[in-house]
């Protein structure tokens, strides 16, 4: 047996690359463009769409102008090219972002608020931040008032004056009885604000630091981003409440939530909007038109509230009866049961048709457009194309005007995902 | 409780209303500002500038209301109405008049009880083709497809125009002044149909503006003009006769190059143009305002020629004629009552 030595190999081979067409590029290709006979069809197909897509739009971005004063000095500088006046932006992104009538040298106050903006609403939409945090994003609806309208600082510190005295009037009481405690937040609140109102008559400067803008010069995206803003935020507890009110066993209180509901389901938001505009003048005595932008806010928030109310009942109802018996064995009452166990769960499930609430209703403030308030829409439809220099650029604005709404509803979207991602307690 | 709150209220509008009443003119007066209902944006009419600035020859009416009654062409509250909302702001108070190429009619003028208190453009229905069509006249029309806003009384008034002279065409529906031009240019339709002035102000934005054509026919009666609210009558006056006194300073040659030196000089030997600057008589008086009143209005953009040469004018990109907009010494309908 000496004679016969078998081979025997003694450390493992290097390993070969996998063949060209199983690797790399050439595989992720063979798999997802050109597995089959059709497949290799649709994408060549596609290729060539999007190359002339592209090579169609390009020339328009390349060539584009970017500095003259008019539509037909930009026509001659492009020379029967083909090319995109951006020149409309450069000369109106004021207009387009604040309204044509906020005054110029005021347009930092706005831009702060915005700012201030992210690190007021950072604590309630990352909840793994600090809670102190949320102190700013108290005082920020009275610093952002104050910021985009100016005037005496006394209003929005007696508002928050009266916001505190109420909180304190209901903690106060709150251990004996909630409806006096609530009754008496309402009356404290309401004492502050007329005694602060009275004080402001009397004592407010008359050269405020901040000058004062009235509702009419608001305009432009920032307008847009007030209403949303506001409306969304206001809209969330109300919808919250709706729905509740809507399952309650109380037949007054569930039947005023369901007539609420389908009632302003039943319509559509341009009339409320017009019933905003219009209709309220003749109710009111002349002279006394209470402001504009915050009827608008009072409508769009009723209409946003009413569906939030419905997304949440669906949440609501898609729990199991369990939970709910679960909390009422606990001996939990009904406050305490709702906050720490069926809303909780319920909100969750409901994330998805919230942010679809949240992201058509801050679209659908473009509508205000009708209404003759100068929205980005409504300044691109009315002023700007009405101007002897713009009149026949379309184009141009729409698309800016795209991509300031495409932002913030991708953002508001992206949140949301994280947002369920984070929430996500079952292991699927 | 509630009801004597609710009825207090009730009383409080009530008394509002009838202080609104007592007269639009003191009320202006009182607050300082005039409260002028324009439109949200057309072109060469109302519009305002990058500066924010509103102009155009709607807003030229408002400034010299304002400058007539309160001596200051800025002390204006411009309130942007749409079609929609601007009979509705004007009844409710919200302004005191409204100059917003509004076309008087017999049921606007009786039914929504307004008062037109003048006219200060005549329009009117007209088509605009491409040249390369070779059509010098609307009756050469016939089986043309035509871009036409629905809703609105020139559908109407097309519909008239074809029958009336027995020829066909095929209307293309759209929705917007915007959407018109795109779908024009774009040749969805052979001819565009609109008021006049808009058709020249779109002609305008086109690239190549001498490519189109507008037809010689006008179709319907577009008077224009500001209207007030029924029964304040002193209100109205003021507003009528600011616009005939621009109309008139152009029949009599009052500019604004030479209102300073025709106010020094009081020339005797021309009476009413002394009667219309205050220099003479008590016109202004009798409405209620300084003798200068009528001075102060032609000061702030010049008289209604001035006014129509800078807004809408031929040397404008808009470019639009005198047309029927010439004084009746000319051949147009302009013709102010006398100032006596």
């Amino acid at each position: 047996m000496s004679d016969h030595i078998s081979f025997v190999r003694t450390e493992q081979l290097p390993e070969l690359p996998p063949p060209a067409r199983e690797q790399g590029v050439v595989k992720w290709m063979r798999e997802n463009l050109f597995a089959g006979p059709v497949n290799s069809a649709l994408t060549v197909v596609s290729i060539f769409v999007i190359f002339q897509l592209v090579t169609g739009v390009w020339p328009w971005f390349a060539n584009s102008v970017w500095n003259t004063d008019s539509l037909s000095e930009c026509r001659q500088v492009l020379d029967g090219r083909t090319g995109a006046c951006f020149s409309v932006l450069t000369e109106r992104w004021n207009q387009l972002l604040f309204g044509f009538k906020y005054p110029s040298s005021e347009y930092w106050r706005p831009a702060l608020a915005f700012l201030l903006l992210l690190p007021a609403a950072a604590p309630v939409m990352f909840f793994d931040l600090p809670r102190k945090l949320l102190a700013f994003t108290a005082i920020y609806p009275f610093l952002a008032f104050h910021l985009i309208w100016g005037g005496t600082v006394l209003i929005p510190i007696f508002a928050m004056a009266g916001f505190v005295g109420a909180y304190l009037v209901f903690s106060g009481l709150v251990s004996r009885s909630f409806l006096w405690a609530s009754v008496g937040a309402v009356v404290a609140a309401l004492v502050i604000w007329r005694v602060g109102g009275m004080l402001t008559g009397m004592i407010g400067p008359d050269n405020p630091t901040l000058v004062s803008v009235p509702s009419r010069d608001m305009g432009g995206f920032m307008l847009n981003m007030i209403l949303g803003v506001v409306c969304v935020s206001l809209s969330l507890p109300l919808g919250i409440v709706l729905a509740l009110g809507r399952q309650s066993d109380m037949p007054i209180i569930k039947i005023i939530c369901v007539v609420f509901i389908e009632f302003i389901r039943g319509v559509p938001l341009i009339t409320l909007l017009f019933v905003a505009n219009v209709v309220l003048a003749y109710f009111l005595p002349p002279g006394t038109t209470f402001d504009l932008i915050l009827r608008v806010i009072i409508m769009i928030t009723l209409f946003a509230s009413a569906y939030i109310a419905e997304v949440i009942r669906g949440g609501l109802a898609a729990l199991p009866r369990g939970q709910y018996e679960a909390a009422d064995s606990l001996g939990l009452d009904y406050p305490q049961a709702m906050r720490l166990i069926i809303l909780p769960q319920a909100l969750k499930i409901s994330i998805p048709g919230i942010v679809n609430v949240a992201v058509g209703l801050f679209k659908d403030t473009t509508l205000v457009s009708v209404i003759s308030m100068f929205d980005i829409v409504g300044m691109i439809r009315g002023p700007i194309l009405a101007s002897t220099a713009w009149n026949g650029v379309y184009w141009e604005l729409f698309l800016f005007a795209a991509v300031l709404f495409f932002i913030v509803c991708y953002g508001i979207s992206q949140y949301s995902q994280w947002l369920e991602r984070r929430l996500a307690t079952d292991h699927r | 409780m509630k009801k004597t709150l609710l009825l207090s209220a009730f009383a409080a509008a009530g008394m509002a209303a009838g202080a609104a009443s007592a007269g639009t003119l003191d009320d202006v007066k009182a607050r300082g500002k005039l409260n002028c209902g324009t439109n949200t944006g057309l072109v060469g009419f109302a519009a305002p500038d990058a500066n924010g600035e509103w102009q155009g020859f709607d807003v030229a009416l408002c400034r010299a209301i304002a400058a007539a009654v309160l001596d200051d062409p800025n002390a204006i509250e411009f309130v942007s109405t749409t079609g929609k909302t601007r009979f509705t702001a004007l009844a409710s108070g919200e302004i005191d008049v409204l100059v917003r190429n509004t076309t008087w009619t017999f049921s606007r003028d009786a039914d929504l009880k307004f008062e037109f208190t003048g006219v200060n453009y005549y329009d009117g229905q007209g088509f605009m083709v491409p040249k390369d069509l070779g059509v010098s006249s609307a009756k050469e029309l016939d089986g043309a497809t035509v871009c036409i806003q629905t809703g609105t009384t020139t559908e109407l008034n097309l519909a008239d125009f074809f029958r009336a002279n027995n020829i066909s065409y095929e209307p293309v529906p759209i929705e917007t002044n915007a959407e018109g031009q795109q779908q024009y240019l774009a040749g969805a339709c052979d001819v565009y149909t609109t008021d006049a002035s808009g058709l020249a102000a779109t002609r305008a934005t086109f690239e190549d503006p001498d490519a189109h054509v507008l037809l010689p026919e006008i179709i319907s009666k577009e008077p224009l003009g500001p209207l007030v609210r029924h029964g304040d009558n002193e209100w109205g006056d003021v507003v009528r006769w600011t616009l005939n006194a621009l109309i008139s300073a152009e029949e009599l040659g009052i500019t604004s190059a030479n209102l300073a030196s025709l106010v020094e000089a009081a020339d005797p030997s021309t009476p009413e143009i002394n009667r219309i600057l205050g220099t003479e008589g008590t016109l202004g008086e009798m409405i209620g305002l300084d003798p200068d009143w009528a001075a102060r209005a032609i000061a702030v953009g010049g008289n209604y020629g001035e006014i129509f040469a800078k807004n809408i004018g031929e040397e404008t990109p808009i470019g639009l004629a005198r047309g029927l907009n010439a004084q009746w010494t000319d051949g147009g309908l302009l013709y102010s009552p006398p100032f006596r």
